[in-house]
């Protein structure tokens, strides 16, 4: 099967080339920062988390997704999603590499990664977040290879594999909420301890994973002769815009709890974020700018006239993607380090470097999920 | 099975020179090489002795050191009792390095033949002589 | 048990004395023991005196004995930082006690911090591999150099920012004169912090920056003992903690 990825047109080479060239350049980038420590980072004595972890977690978010086309299909028997599910499972496969490559990267001693095993501490929550997420990877990994070869066989998949199936549903969820844990139990950080950051979690997943999937099955629409169905696209339209509302919803709830509150540790997080906070306002531009994609968004997806077109759900599933990943890849993370325990105010941002390892992380998952539809779509033409 | 004959003359061959360093010293009669180490205390009276037996410490040092490091950090019982009934304090720096003092010309000396490189002194000192 | 200020005065000069005379005691001690008695609390506590530090302008003596001692290097930038024990403006240590008629002295005095060995560390909960944990048998919230991965939850679930990462190699920013030969470094991805000095402990010494302090505003003992000196102030002054309504309960006491 695996060696359908090996024969590709030129543009296939060119793109897969470029992924390796940003690979190999964020690979050097890396060893930069083995040698010398992650002062190369923007991190700092304050703001001990940065772009990296808020990739990690955005990433959860993209892989526990995969459920939006999973549920509906299996559980609620949904046939117009069957071609989608595997291209959802791929896609919580390299989105869980990517998380596993985001944790590498930030250790400050990577090479000690396996005393987390060695010594296996329940009551912390980082140690249940490996666990989840690594079986995750394999729940999909064993899921999408059996359906897969009995598509390929032009049969039924095995029995054994439906309570696999149901048992991932419930495993995703699990994958974000213990990743919104790993931030809401820590009491001092006001920011994040608050109930709704799971809820918000879950929300903000089901709104970016199936808005990259729609853009993913439209390109393929167009480009391959892999077609997922309009209907099928246009019902995660429907997702999309319910958990993208939901989500603003919830983002309204936690500001309204902090500012009518008016206690002063829980708004100045909020003022980092959207007024500035002791002369520190580079975030500002930056969530209003989500905030604004979001509004956009919504407009454009909650109106069925507009969602029902193509170019238009494009659009607005990119301003969603964008919106979420500018809160959650950045802000989210930063304002709860910012102030400071002590008060102190201090500026966060992402290096050159920093941003290098991280496309170079990001690369290496794009290239697993260019591998794993290439070989699904040349498999699917070998039936068809 | 096809070409059976030349597929094992080829791995022969494969194997005979992987394994050249080992049939050129067997070859060399310098099978059973260990570096000369320097043991500085080896004639001093009450120094003559290391915390185990010799023929512990040369394969399982490192055992004890970790056995020494988790009682040190983690259990809170720093001494050590040699075979001898000596007590020590159990520490790399202070103790083993206080007797092998000449970390290059014994620790070093092993452990570049054998081609180890343990990270300890990224944090652990030198003692004088050496660089921290 | 409750005792007047006469019987304390008499028993603190007593006890002073005591420690007068222990100074030969120790040395003929040392000399025929390999080692100095550890010195043995089940529940180590700090007492920090606002005033008497105060009244010690610009002193730092007890940050640089603690940073010598440890072999903490001075980087120069706030953005690396290592540190054990610092100061920081009343109002931001206490920024819950801070109003806006608050006494000037105080409100801007710099106020001694230190890693708190909380009685529920919500670093050691979090930590995923145990490299730092609650010492059961004393109270001191341990570090395990030799484990920590470098994740940096810790850091982030302490509510004092007592908890400082290696960003880089610390050993060329620690001066040749500043450097103790009987102290390991850390190297650059691992998180440190102070220890109560329980490496001093075992030798049978006071925390660093306790001897450091001349104006004696910095009291270390055992919370368990009834009779300890910390266990008198504590009944006798009025203290305060960092942060007391997240239910760490701090071990480090402040009068202020
Ligand atoms: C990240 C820095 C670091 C590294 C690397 C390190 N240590 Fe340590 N080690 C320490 C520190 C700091 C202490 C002191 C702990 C204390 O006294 O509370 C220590 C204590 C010890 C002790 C007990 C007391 C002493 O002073 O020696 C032993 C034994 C020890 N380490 C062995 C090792 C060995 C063996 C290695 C290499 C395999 C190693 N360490 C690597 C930091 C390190
Ligand atoms: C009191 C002094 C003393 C101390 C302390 C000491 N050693 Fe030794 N060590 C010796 C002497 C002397 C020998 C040689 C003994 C012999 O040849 O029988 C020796 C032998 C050894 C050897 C075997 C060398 C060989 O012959 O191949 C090793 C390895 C070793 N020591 C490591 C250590 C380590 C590691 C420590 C600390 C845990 C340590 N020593 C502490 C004195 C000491
Ligand atoms: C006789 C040779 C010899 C001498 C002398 C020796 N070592 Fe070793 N040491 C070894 C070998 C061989 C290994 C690797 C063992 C293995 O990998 O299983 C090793 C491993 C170690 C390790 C573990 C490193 C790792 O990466 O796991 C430490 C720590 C260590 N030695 C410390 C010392 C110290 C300190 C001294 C000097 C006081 C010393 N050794 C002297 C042979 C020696």
């Amino acid at each position: 099967m695996i060696e359908k990825a090996l024969q590709g047109n030129r543009t296939y080479w060119t793109w897969i080339g470029a992924l390796l060239a940003v690979m190999i350049i964020g690979g050097l980038f890396y060893l930069k920062q083995f040698n010398e420590g992650l002062t190369i980072t923007g991190l700092s004595r304050d703001v001990t988390w940065g772009f990296y972890i808020a990739q990690f977690t955005f990433m959860v978010g993209v892989a526990a997704s995969a459920v939006m086309v999973v549920l509906p299909y299996y559980l609620h028997n949904y046939k117009a999603f069957g071609k989608l599910t595997i291209l959802g499972e791929f896609i919580a496969i390299a989105s869980v590499i990517v998380c596993m490559g985001f944790i590498f990267v930030d250790m400050g001693q990577p090479f000690r990664i396996l005393n987390v095993f060695l010594h296996p501490s329940p009551q912390s929550l980082m140690f249940w977040d490996t666990v989840v997420v690594f079986g995750y990877l394999m729940l999909n990994v064993v899921i999408s290879r059996v359906t897969f070869s009995a598509e390929r066989k032009g049969i039924a998949p095995p029995k054994w594999i439906k309570p696999i199936i149901y048992l991932s549903i419930p495993w995703a969820v699990s994958i974000h909420t213990v990743t919104a844990f790993l931030y809401s139990g820590l009491a001092a950080r006001p920011f994040w301890m608050t109930a709704i950051l799971g809820p918000r979690f879950l929300a903000t997943a089901f709104a970016a994973g199936p808005a990259l999937l729609i853009l993913i099955a439209l390109w393929m629409r167009r480009n391959t002769n892999f077609d997922a169905g309009h209907d099928a696209i246009h019902k995660l339209g429907i997702i999309v815009t319910y958990a993208m509302s939901v989500n603003v919803f919830f983002i309204t709830v936690e500001v309204f709890t902090a500012v009518y509150s008016g206690i002063p540790e829980h708004i100045s997080h909020f003022k980092l974020l959207y007024t500035g906070l002791e002369g520190n306002n580079t975030l500002v531009p930056w969530m209003w700018g989500s905030s604004l994609f979001a509004i956009i968004s919504l407009v454009l997806l909650i109106n069925p006239k507009t969602r029902s077109k193509d170019k238009i759900l494009a659009f607005s599933s990119v301003l969603v993607f964008l919106s979420i990943w500018m809160d959650k890849g950045l802000g989210m993370v930063v304002a709860g380090f910012v102030p400071s325990p002590v008060g102190k105010v201090v500026h966060y941002s992402p290096t050159l470097p920093e941003v290098m390892i991280s496309l170079a992380v990001y690369s290496a998952g794009i290239l697993i999920v260019t591998i794993l539809y290439k070989v699904a779509l040349s498999v699917r033409e070998s039936i068809s | 099975m096809y070409d059976g004959g030349k597929i094992i003359l080829g791995l022969i061959i494969f194997l005979g020179l992987i394994l050249f360093p080992v049939w050129y010293n067997i070859a060399n009669g310098k099978a059973g090489y260990t570096p000369d180490l320097e043991i500085i205390t080896a004639d001093d009276p009450g120094r003559d002795a290391c915390v185990m037996s010799s023929e512990y410490m040369r394969p399982y040092h490192m055992d004890l050191l970790n056995e020494w490091r988790d009682e040190v950090v983690r259990e809170r019982d720093r001494i050590h009792v040699a075979p001898n009934g000596k007590e020590y304090n159990r520490s790399l720096t202070g103790t083993c390095m206080d007797c092998h003092s000449n970390k290059e010309n014994f620790c070093d000396r092993c452990h570049t033949y054998m081609d180890v490189n343990p990270y300890c002194w990224e944090c652990h000192n030198i003692p004088e002589g050496g660089q921290r | 048990m409750k005792i007047s200020r006469r019987q304390f005065i008499a028993t603190s000069g007593l006890a002073s004395l005591g420690l007068m005379l222990d100074k030969p005691a120790k040395a003929l001690a040392k000399a025929d023991l390999p080692q100095k008695r550890p010195l043995v609390g089940k529940r180590w506590a700090m007492v920090v005196d606002l005033k008497k530090c105060h009244e010690q302008e610009n002193c730092t003596k007890c940050i640089e004995a603690c940073h010598h001692e440890h072999n903490v290097p001075d980087f120069d930038n706030p953005k690396d930082e290592i540190k054990w024990v610092w100061k920081e403006g009343f109002e931001h240590a206490f920024h819950e006690q801070d109003n806006p008629f608050l006494n000037e002295e105080l409100k801007h005095s710099p106020t001694l911090l230190m890693c708190n060995h909380c009685d529920e560390p919500p670093c050691t909960h979090v930590c995923p591999t145990k490299a730092t944990w609650k010492r059961e048998e004393d109270g001191i919230v341990m570090m395990d150099w030799h484990r920590c991965i470098g994740c940096r939850y810790c850091v982030a679930a302490c509510p004092y920012g007592s908890r400082s990462f290696n960003y880089r190699d610390p050993r060329p920013f620690i001066s040749e004169s500043e450097f103790n030969q009987d102290y390991p470094t850390r190297m650059r991805g691992v998180v440190e912090k102070c220890t109560f000095c329980e490496e001093r402990l075992a030798k049978g010494e006071l925390p660093a920056c306790v001897e450091a302090c001349e104006a004696h505003a910095l009291v270390f003992g055992d919370l368990e003992d009834p009779n300890s000196e910390i266990r008198h102030i504590l009944e006798e002054r009025f203290t305060i903690r960092r942060k007391p309504a997240l239910g760490t309960q701090p071990e480090v006491y402040y009068i202020v």
